[in-house]
């Protein structure tokens, strides 16, 4: 069998290959039909499939599906006829390949119906010159395009061959919205069946020749470094083949993952722990409760709050708090690396296959050009997989040992070496005028930046409600625990703090929570008409059972507007959710029962923070090892969530992170609303609801 | 090493392996068979559930040594063409979202139904309170297992 398979083989045998089978050594059967490219997302097979190139990744928040809808709608091809595939990393697919932000639809909703909408007029040029008549009487239809004056019919398949030679054409009109067919329906996800059955393919997966595995023993003190080790009693582990120091610790690679993490136990090794060591969670959070007493950097400055504090009829003022969090997608960090001289492919589970290439540039000098990057599924990423460090230690160990290498973390490496959601403080402050309406609005945030102040204090300085006086400031205070991207990012934190204070707010002016909303939203249509329907749907001011309470959140974050509301009680001590309603304008809508699935998905992973999230640190070092110490949300947890849409031909926003800052707020409004006790800090603990 | 002797998806299957090694390992890099997933490594997830002698049994903390002469089904052997009323009812309801935890979640389901026909909400939840879900995808799995009841029920699918 002939190892030099060329990349369009390899990828269709890489989908195609179930469990048992090693990547890249099984040819298909048959042989396969030529596909011609029409441009770098469709290729059209000799056969009729119509293969769609999915240049961002899947972790679960349905891209494969929603782009394709998007490249469908302008292609009129049949839906049964797609396959897709995700290439390798390549400039064809922008500067920066990769998944953050929610950004998959928004980056892509005029260029990927471009993209469909060009190469169906290619399709239909070379049926007009198949039949010597003009373009214009012929139209696309169904895989096809059809003669208007004769009927005939050319399939795509038939087509494709001639269409791939001609230029790519320009100017091609895109189809007014009032008539997609396919945009706006609920489409069921391409990728379910591979997940029933165990043949999607992961990252952890992936299945090379001689392919030895590897586990990394990292410093348990953020910033540590090796100080010596010794590798006898680990080499003497049957199945590990050999202990090699890379630069974030040292490995230990097998013949199975088991044998290296069994080496990795009784590896002795000496580290200096540096000057995190030092740090520990009561400590860091004093520092964020003193620091904040000061003004810090100014985010946000509208009229003169300090004025208006000091003059207003009533003031309160609260501290809330969050812990750090771990991402814990339920797929273990790991890739599978193979460096040679002239060449390094990466097989990876990754949110950002650029920064998958640099990384494996940085590390093996080689030119981009030689080096691939194959997009796996993810088994979760929730912002984890936009770092490359663990792409970066697969690479390492290859080039070391010069052999391709799966590397992959465990539970235990996941927890305590992520790049954490940041632990915050924020110090607020309002003040009311004798009717009990908000005037003044005032908060300080300490936490660690990343990428700029903007994440610290995003969720506060934007607020959306009509305040006549604010102020917002923070402080960077950086103990040297690694901080990143968390699904929702800044927001995340901050809309449980600025929400749940907006019903402090109301609470103190005594205020009903939607009438106080609704009055601050007034020049916010958008919002307000998410509150309006979320509003209606739950009932608000309808009579619940004894000891439910309802509570209210608002959130604006990453294009999209939502408004929640949540019944909740406390049970035996223990918090229970009975219902969420989630109203949701995310702008013109490409799959609904993928927004639906995503607001669930995104509510699920509040909900999990909010009642058992936490990270604490103790001398530099993650206290919690397992999901016995970083448990989430279990089935038995899951509250009845209900999603409506607001109707909305505006452009679209994101979906995958709008819903996780809302629940927390909504929940603790709900529980302030069932028992008078305020929540301050999260994860939610029955000492403070006693 | 030692030789241990097992059914796996109805087939004789004979590996050398630690007798301490877990059959998840022994799946997943010895056999390939990476439709069961590593999660946890302690029994906590349920992303590597199998079935032993029918039983759902997470096999990251199972010693290979511990299945000699019983009969092991994972994900593979559930069905050869996705069929089983279980697998059925999961693309009907559109179930996964990353997708990992499902052959887990499936295989716990798919012993649920073999023993309960008619489960409650509440026999789901204890059934399925030890399999993770991130992606939040517990809703859909409740219907497709209701779903799933009903065809095996009604006769149109094992």
């Amino acid at each position: 069998m002939s190892l030099q398979l060329n990349r369009r083989n390899f990828l269709r045998t890489t989908a195609a290959a179930a469990g048992g089978l090693l990547v890249g050594f099984r040819l298909e059967a048959d042989t396969p039909a030529t596909d011609s490219k029409l441009n770098a997302f469709v290729h059209v097979g000799t056969d009729d499939h119509v293969t769609l190139f999915i240049h961002k990744a899947e972790m679960g928040q349905g891209t494969v599906t929603s782009l394709s809808m998007l490249l469908a709608e302008e292609l009129e091809c049949d839906w049964k006829k797609i396959r897709t595939e995700f290439p390798g990393v390549s400039r064809e697919y922008g500067p920066n390949q990769g998944v953050v932000g929610s950004q998959s639809i928004r980056s892509s909703w005029v260029s990927l119906r471009q993209a469909g909408a060009n190469a169906r007029e290619m399709l239909v040029q070379a049926a007009a010159q198949r039949w010597g008549v003009d373009k214009a009487g012929c139209r696309a239809e169904n895989n096809a395009v059809i003669n208007t004056a004769t009927n005939a019919k050319l399939s795509y398949g038939s087509l494709a061959d001639a269409a791939s030679k001609l230029p790519v054409p320009a100017g091609v009109a895109l189809k007014d919205p009032a008539q997609f067919r396919i945009i706006g329906k609920p489409r069921k996800r391409l990728d379910t069946p591979s997940k029933v059955d165990g043949s999607a393919s992961f990252g952890i997966d992936v299945r090379l020749p001689n392919m030895q595995y590897a586990v990394v023993a990292r410093c348990p003190v953020f910033g540590g470094k090796v100080a010596g080790f010794d590798s006898a009693k680990a080499k003497a582990v049957p199945g590990v083949k050999s202990v090699v120091q890379i630069s974030t610790g040292v490995a230990v690679v097998a013949d199975n993952t088991w044998s290296a993490m069994q080496g990795r136990r009784v590896l002795e090794i000496q580290w200096d722990e540096g000057k995190t060591a030092a740090y520990s969670t009561p400590g860091i959070m004093q520092s964020f409760a003193d620091i904040t007493k000061q003004p810090g950097q100014t985010q946000r400055q509208v009229g003169d709050a300090p004025a208006a504090l000091a003059s207003a009829a009533k003031k309160i003022e609260a501290v809330y708090e969050v812990p750090y969090l771990a991402h814990a997608p339920m797929e273990p960090l790991n890739c599978v690396a193979d460096v040679r001289s002239d060449r390094c492919q990466v097989w990876a589970s990754t949110q950002g296959q650029t920064a998958a290439r640099n990384e494996a540039v940085k590390i093996t000098g080689l030119k981009p050009d030689d080096v691939q990057v194959y997009t796996k599924y993810m088994g979760g990423g929730f912002g984890r997989r936009a770092r490359a460090d663990y792409i970066g230690e697969a690479v390492e160990v290859s080039k070391a040992l010069g052999i391709p290498v799966k590397l992959t973390w465990s539970r235990e490496d996941d927890l305590q070496q992520d790049w954490y959601r940041p632990a915050s403080l924020t110090r607020f402050a309002a003040g009311l005028d004798a009717d009990g309406w908000p005037v003044a609005f005032a908060s300080q945030t300490a936490c660690t930046y990343f990428g700029g102040p903007r994440t610290a204090v995003e969720g506060i300085a934007d607020t959306p409600y009509a305040i006549p006086h604010i102020l917002v400031g923070s402080h960077n205070v950086d103990p040297g625990i690694p901080v990143s991207y968390w699904r929702s990012v800044g927001y995340s934190q901050n809309t449980f703090f600025h929400e749940s204070f907006l019903d402090e707010i109301a609470a103190a002016g005594g205020k009903d929570p939607l009438e106080l909303r609704r009055r601050l939203l007034a020049n916010s249509p958008r919002l307000k008409a998410a509150l309006e329907l979320a509003a209606d749907k739950f009932g608000w001011g309808k009579a619940l059972p004894a000891g439910h309470g309802a509570g209210i959140s608002v959130a604006n974050n990453i294009g999209s507007n939502t408004v929640q509301i949540a019944e909740a009680s406390l049970e035996k001590g223990k918090v229970k959710v009975h219902r969420v309603v989630c109203a949701v304008d995310c702008g013109h809508v490409v799959n609904p029962s993928g927004v639906e699935q995503q607001i669930q998905s995104g509510i699920v992973f509040g909900l999990s923070a909010a009642l058992k999230g936490g990270i604490t640190i103790d001398r530099g070092r993650v206290e919690q090892t397992n999901f016995h110490q970083y448990d989430v949300l279990r089935i038995d947890e899951m509250p009845k969530v209900e999603v409506y849409l607001v109707p909305s031909t505006a452009a679209p926003g994101g979906i995958g992170e709008a819903s996780p800052p809302g629940i927390a707020p909504a929940v603790c409004n709900a529980l302030f609303a069932a028992t008078g006790k305020r929540i301050r800090r999260l994860p939610i603990r029955p000492e403070d609801l006693a | 090493m030692p030789a241990v002797k097992f059914t796996l998806n109805g087939k004789s299957q004979t590996v050398d392996a630690v007798p301490a090694m877990p059959l998840l390992w022994v799946l997943r890099d010895t056999l390939g068979l990476t439709g069961t997933k590593f999660g946890c490594g302690m029994a906590l997830c349920g992303a590597c559930t199998v079935h032993v002698d029918g039983r759902p049994t997470r096999s990251c903390t199972l010693p290979v040594s511990s299945v000699a002469g019983r009969s092991v089904t994972t994900i593979e052997g559930l069905s050869p063409d996705r069929s089983t009323a279980v697998q059925l009812a999961w693309i009907e309801e559109d179930v996964p979202q990353c997708g990992y935890c499902q052959s887990g979640q499936i295989m716990t389901a798919a012993a649920l139904l073999s023993k309960t026909k008619n489960p409650t909400d509440a026999d789901i939840d204890e059934a399925l309170r030890g399999n993770i879900c991130r992606c939040g995808t517990y809703d859909g799995i409740r219907k497709a297992v209701h779903r799933a009841a009903a065809m095996m029920r009604e006769g149109g699918a094992k």
